[in-house]
């Protein structure tokens, strides 16, 4: 199986952090990486990464299996996660679930026809003191009203990149 | 802090930072005393660092509070075994938003932390375990790491001094027992985030079976302090038995959510009132999750408390992981206690049977008895099979979700009995729920 | 052994080796505390949290199976709040466990009702909805029905651990955390059914036995696997003369409760519907049904006949055959037809081992020191495959004590996993390896070296010479293929040999030679498949043959004979490690007879009798007792448990004939004739065939 040059370079670096007999140590961070390029875990994949971390695929069967953030089923472009644990319950998370489910009409870990948006209701994904929280694949939006959530799935919908949709700021790096 | 603006009540000793330019970046850092403990500490011996430590009254960040220097001088110096120092950077306890603060504004910190306990104990090897949902900061360690090496602090002749230490993090990938840390540390190796059978601990079998530090993002990130200024200035800072400063993660219904560096042993009320600026929209408090959702909940009337380990402890909750979660008056106790569940049902392992199916039935039976189809009967049963959680389960999630559950029962009994007879929840449209977005903007 | 500490259990006053479990010392002193996750032998898990137990001045009950006893210990086990916590982990369990017993296969004899009918609530409170998934078919043999399923995680150790082939893992988290197959939607393993045996309720099930009875409908007849050489005791369940099931709960025998799939499961060949059912004669070239009077009187005649010419016999025995039959087979061919021309298809060089070892005592390996010894060397076998119980014992060893291990072999073997040093060596070079090998083993406490038959003749003399100067206490064990081929030298199926080794003089011919001899007139074949590649080339040759089917050489016969099984008779065997152990008739097929029986009927028919005894087990054991060196153990003793037998201890006085030495090597899954008509093993074979 090959992969794009960056992630291959990813893997050499994970295959060199651990000790030399410990390379298991590598298969999730590997397939967590991976994933965001195979656009979900395969069998292929779980068999190229048990063979590069020396271990059956079984192995790697019982991790995948574990981790939410591992999904066998490829989500959408725009994986648009809304936080529904206690501090954004609190002060409008669930709402923002609701909403997003309507207007969408995609369920939880569904995908939107297009493929370009998917939506999870995950649990705390620790912005809690700047809550309501929504993450988009991997970037952070904090206290986010119903209507910056309605301008970023319109704008994921309409094929804009969420860094395009510049009414609303991600937070992080 | 760039997520929302500080309070003057503040003493910020690990945020110090964070208001600084450029604050991740390692010349800031050295501008401003980085590295200078673990110059101070490369003169010391592995047990006067230790000793400072203890000295500092320095208790776990993470949640359990276990002493910091004593956990550190369990590590058998003379092992022939590797030793590592593994950072728990897996917050995810419901409530909690700290480290993922100390990381992005101050890696550096962590960084010279964990280099000291590297010394302390002689280990040579490092990693970082980052919550996978975290993979901005995967990049921001990263970088800092680079530029640690590039500077001299990580290698194999650190400072040219003969000091071999490295450092690399490490990615989780969604998985809250994994905060647990022998659970983190199977996790580590590849295999599922079930917890260890202990003892041994980690600081005799971690990591590969080695002799392990194993402490939380904030712990560590207290250590240069600590070493820089003396133990005893960083107890001072605190009440007696609690040593230093606190990151305290306000959120829920306050009119000022945010992070803040306050002493130990802060009133809880003050800190609601004067750091969070008072129960949004004027409403009355009802109740406070002190330190994460598995805390044991406060009423209103227990809040005027100080907020260390062992006054908390005294109220029959814990301090936790510092995430303060604020209730008006309009919550819903029993949607709440149904949220908890729900979270650690969806967490719970599956290695032990009391929380692998007793998380599971209970969120089953609070969703049913939310909805208006609760019996009489099922009140005493949710207290019940909490209980018959509570000590019997293989880790702490199973207690962390009857000790929460079981005080809402206690002390919301007659919102419980309002869901009763098919009635609608109470709490319906109350307003509680909706959004106080750009209040802390 | 580690100090003796006292602590008291329920006010019971008690003494264990400080660091011994507490759930260990506690069944030591017979008080039990129940146990889903604790499992003997296998990795701790403290799991399923039934093992609680009060311990004074610990906040918190204590998990039993994790927990150390300590000097001044005080413990209880029964209180009300223990029992309080057992029935809540029930109650627990019971949530998505279907309550499904009436048409579980495990109804009966399931830990999880047992222990619900302890300490578990006549009612439940329970109102939600289970979890349903559907039952999955891993294998021929294995079934997995998830809701059933209680996550203890024995199937899971008994495949890792146990076997060394971790074929079994958990996938999914929580509640909805499932075991899986290897392959996906199958497994790919060694199909030993280990993994049912051990579950304690019925969430894995056997495609052999599932749906077949309950379990209180059968009896249970303890008897030895007749497949390899290994002595296995296996347990077989009986419902109307009918063998329906086995097993080895009950951890009798020298397998503790391990079983291959041959001993588990390859028990059918005995019940399928190809038996032999009557004997047959020639009639104008083919086989008819005839009575079993004309059928011996036919016999009676010709063997009468060839042996008033002086014509030549060729006589073969049976690698499965009991001792009692092979001895009395070998004394009617020598004494009742005068002849040494008897044999049988040998399998591994004992001969040339016994006569290496002369003059020393105890150097033969017992079972037992495959487990205990603190090193081990294999050469040239692949164990995993062919003796799945030694291999069970080696690494059994290495867990338990750090057992070092060994391993010259030509292919990568199943030993690597565990092996201290592995090397590669080609078949039959194998020793050519072991000077590089000799200051490790010379480091060693004791040693034990089990070799295949690659390892014949003079480089039996070899191997022991090497062994004799490590300066270490060594002991042997050469390999042989069925369940008494040991027995079959033993008892003098061997045309130089008479019973016990002792040379018998005017040497006989061996197997091959009779095949080839054109001049042979009777040919008597006694549970064995010579022709099966070979042709007779005696053409001529009156040729009887005993059998459970009609296999090739039984298509060659004049007469054949239906015999018995070994599932089917009573009488011994004796294992690779010399170990005799009795053999107890389970089920019986109508129209056979056992071969000691036909030998004693034969002889009748020839005016023999006399000469030849009863042809009772007990009767003819007596008299190997008397007159086999090393057999003079008291048959009650052989009942209760493997024996080991002291063959002669001075040279054996003929040359061996390692050209006559050839293993069948049948792996997992055949087992010589018995394998063709085992519907379990060959349905594995086909399954894998089509994949």
């Amino acid at each position: 199986m090959t992969f794009s040059p960056e992630l291959e370079a990813r893997f050499e670096k994970f295959l060199t952090k651990y000790p030399a007999d410990r390379k298991r140590s590598a298969v999730i961070p590997m397939l967590v990486y991976a994933q965001d390029e195979t656009e979900a875990i395969t069998q292929e994949l779980i068999e190229e990464v048990a063979k590069r971390c020396g271990v059956t695929p079984l192995q790697v069967e019982e991790v995948v299996g574990f981790y939410s953030m591992l999904h066998k089923k490829p989500q959408g472009k725009y994986h648009v996660q809304i936080c529904t644990n206690i501090s954004c319950l609190l002060v409008g998370g669930a709402e923002l679930w609701e909403q997003a489910t309507k207007k969408t009409g995609i369920g939880h870990k569904q995908n939107s026809a297009d493929g370009r948006i998917s939506l999870e209701e995950v649990e705390c994904i620790g912005a809690c003191s700047w809550a309501p929280a929504v993450q988009i694949n991997y970037d952070f939006y904090h206290f986010v009203t119903p209507g910056q959530l309605d301008k970023l799935l319109d704008g994921l919908a309409a094929g804009k990149k969420p860094e395009e949709i510049t009414e609303v700021q991600k937070v992080s790096c | 802090m760039r997520y929302n603006p500080p309070s003057p009540l503040e003493t910020p000793v690990l945020s110090r930072r964070f208001r600084l330019p450029n604050s991740q970046s390692i010349d800031t850092y050295l501008a401003t005393d980085g590295y200078k403990g673990f110059e101070k500490a490369t003169g010391m011996t592995q047990d006067e660092i230790i000793g400072e430590v203890k000295t500092s009254i320095l208790r776990g960040r993470g949640g359990a509070g276990f002493p910091t220097g004593m956990k550190w001088g369990f590590v058998p110096r003379t092992s022939p075994k590797p030793k590592y120092i593994v950072v728990n950077a897996d917050e995810s306890e419901p409530g909690t938003c700290k480290d993922r603060l100390l990381m992005e504004f101050d890696p550096h910190q962590l960084i010279e932390g964990v280099l000291i306990a590297g010394l302390a104990v002689g280990a040579q090897q490092g990693y970082i375990y980052i919550r996978g949902e975290f993979r901005y900061l995967i990049g921001v360690m990263d970088k800092a790491i680079d530029e640690a090496y590039a500077k001299g602090y990580l290698g194999d002749n650190i400072l040219g001094k003969g000091i071999k230490f490295n450092l690399a993090t490490h990615s989780g990938a969604g998985a809250y027992e994994c905060g647990e840390e022998s659970a983190l540390l199977e996790s580590f190796e590849g295999k599922r985030g079930n917890p260890r059978i202990r003892p041994p601990f980690p600081a005799v079998a971690g990591a590969y079976q080695c002799p392990t530090i194993l402490n939380n993002v904030e712990t560590f990130c207290a250590v240069p302090s600590i070493i820089l200024n003396g133990g005893a200035w960083f107890a001072g800072l605190g009440t007696p038995k609690n040593g230093g400063t606190r990151m305290f993660c306000l959120s829920g219904h306050v009119n000022k959510p945010g992070v803040y560096e306050l002493p130990m042993g802060f009133n809880l009320m003050r800190m609601i009132n004067e750091v969070g600026g008072g129960i949004r929209g004027g409403k009355k408090l009802k109740a406070v999750v002190p330190g994460g959702s598995s805390c044991p909940i406060l009423k209103a009337d227990e809040c005027d408390l100080a907020m260390d380990y062992d006054t908390v402890a005294a109220a029959k909750s814990m301090l936790g992981s510092g995430g303060v979660v604020v209730l008006d008056e309009d919550t819903c106790m029993v949607n709440f206690a149904l949220r908890i569940m729900r979270f650690y049902a969806h967490e719970s392992c599956g290695w032990c049977i009391p929380c692998r199916e007793g998380t599971t039935w209970l969120k089953k039976l609070l969703t049913r008895f939310h909805e208006g189809q609760g019996q009489r009967s099922d009140i005493v049963m949710i207290g019940d099979l909490s209980k018959n959680m509570l000590g019997r389960t293989f880790c702490p999630l199973g207690d962390a979700a009857a000790m929460p559950t079981i005080a809402i029962v206690e002390k919301f009994r007659e919102e419980f009995e309002a869901h009763l007879d098919g009635k609608p929840c109470p709490y319906e449209n109350k307003g509680s729920y909706f959004s106080n977005s750009g209040l802390a903007a | 052994m580690a100090d003796l500490v006292k602590f008291t259990i329920n006010g019971q006053e008690l003494e264990a080796p400080a660091g011994m479990l507490v759930i260990e010392a506690a069944k030591q002193n017979g008080i039990e505390i129940p146990s889903f996750c604790y499992y003997e032998g296998y990795s701790l898990q403290a799991a399923c949290r039934m093992c609680l137990v009060e311990v004074e001045k610990m906040p918190k009950m204590q998990v039993a199976c994790t927990l150390q006893v300590g000097a001044g210990m005080v413990i209880r086990t029964e209180t009300d709040q223990v029992q309080a916590a057992r029935k809540s982990t029930l109650e627990f369990l019971l949530t998505n466990h279907p309550l499904d017993c009436p048409v579980c296969d495990k109804g009966g004899e399931c830990e999880l009702q047992d222990m619900v009918f302890r300490y578990g609530a006549g009612e439940s409170r329970y109102t939600e909805t289970k979890i349903h998934v559907d039952e999955q078919q891993w294998s021929p043999v294995v079934f997995y029905d998830a809701p059933r399923c209680i996550l203890c995680f024995r199937c899971v150790r008994a495949c890792d651990e146990g076997m060394g082939v971790s074929a079994l893992g958990v996938v999914n988290r929580g509640a909805m955390s499932l075991i899986a197959p290897n392959k996906g939607d199958h497994l790919e393993c060694d199909e030993c059914g280990q993994c049912i045996d051990i579950c304690p309720v019925g969430a894995l099930t056997s495609g052999a036995y599932r749906y077949q009875t309950r379990p209180w409908e059968m009896e249970h007849v303890g008897t030895i696997c007749t497949h390899c050489s290994d002595g296995c005791k296996t347990t077989l369940g009986v419902r109307n003369d009918e063998i329906v099931r086995g097993n080895n709960r009950d951890r009798s025998g020298v397998n503790g409760e391990f079983l291959c799939i041959k001993g588990r499961y390859a028990f059918d060949f005995s019940e399928s519907t190809e038996r032999l059912q009557s004997p047959m004669i020639r009639v104008n070239g083919k086989l008819e049904e005839v009575s079993w009077s004309k059928a011996l009187d036919t016999i009676a005649k010709k063997f009468a006949e060839v042996k008033a010419k002086g014509g030549k016999f060729g006589v073969i025995g049976s690698n499965q055959t009991t001792n009692e039959e092979n001895y009395y087979l070998q004394k009617f061919a020598r004494q009742g037809l005068g002849t040494n021309n008897i044999d049988h298809q040998r399998t591994g060089d004992v001969v040339t081992l016994v006569d290496a070892l002369s003059g020393t005592t105890g150097r033969l390996a017992k079972t037992a020191d495959f487990y205990e010894s603190q090193a081990v060397l294999v050469i040239g076998a692949d164990l995993a495959v062919e003796h799945p119980f030694l291999a069970f014992q080696i690494r059994a060893n290495f867990r338990h004590h750090e057992a070092h291990v060994y391993a010259v072999t030509a292919d990568t073997v199943r030993e690597d996993l565990v092996a201290t040093r592995s090397v590669r060596a080609t078949r039959g070079e194998e020793l050519a390896s072991l000077e590089a090998l000799r200051e490790a083993l010379a480091a060693e406490k004791n040693l034990v070296i089990v070799f295949g038959d690659s390892i014949k003749g003079d480089k039996v003399r070899s191997l022991v010479a090497f062994g004799e100067t490590l300066g270490i206490p060594v002991s042997y064990c050469a390999l042989v293929d069925y369940s008494n081929s040991r027995g079959a030298i033993d008892m003098g199926l061997v045309a130089e040999l008479n019973p016990g080794y002792h040379a018998s003089g005017a040497a006989g011919a061996s197997i091959d030679e009779m095949l080839a001899a054109n001049d042979l007139a009777a040919l008597w074949v006694v549970g064995s498949n010579p022709l099966q590649h070979t042709k007779l080339a005696a053409s001529r040759a009156f040729v009887v043959v005993q059998d459970l089917f009609l296999t090739e050489t039984a298509q060659r016969a004049d007469v054949v004979l239906p015999s018995a099984s070994a599932y089917e008779k009573n009488g011994t065997v004796t294992n690779g490690c010399g170990e005799v152990q009795r053999l107890k008739r389970a089920s019986a097929t109508m129209g056979t007879k056992t071969d000691l029986e036909i030998i004693g009927l034969i002889a009748k028919e020839m005016g023999l009798a006399p000469l030849m005894g009863p042809w009772l087990p007990e009767t003819v054991y007596a008299e190997i007792r008397k007159s086999v060196k090393g057999y003079d153990i008291p048959l009650p003793l052989v009942t209760i448990g493997a024996q080991q037998t002291a063959p002669v201890n001075g040279r054996v006085g003929v040359d061996s004939r390692p050209d006559l030495i050839r293993s069948s090597h049948d792996n997992l899954f055949t087992s010589g004739t018995l394998g063709r008509y085992s519907t379990v093993l060959n349905s594995v074979i086909e399954g894998r065939q089509s994949r």
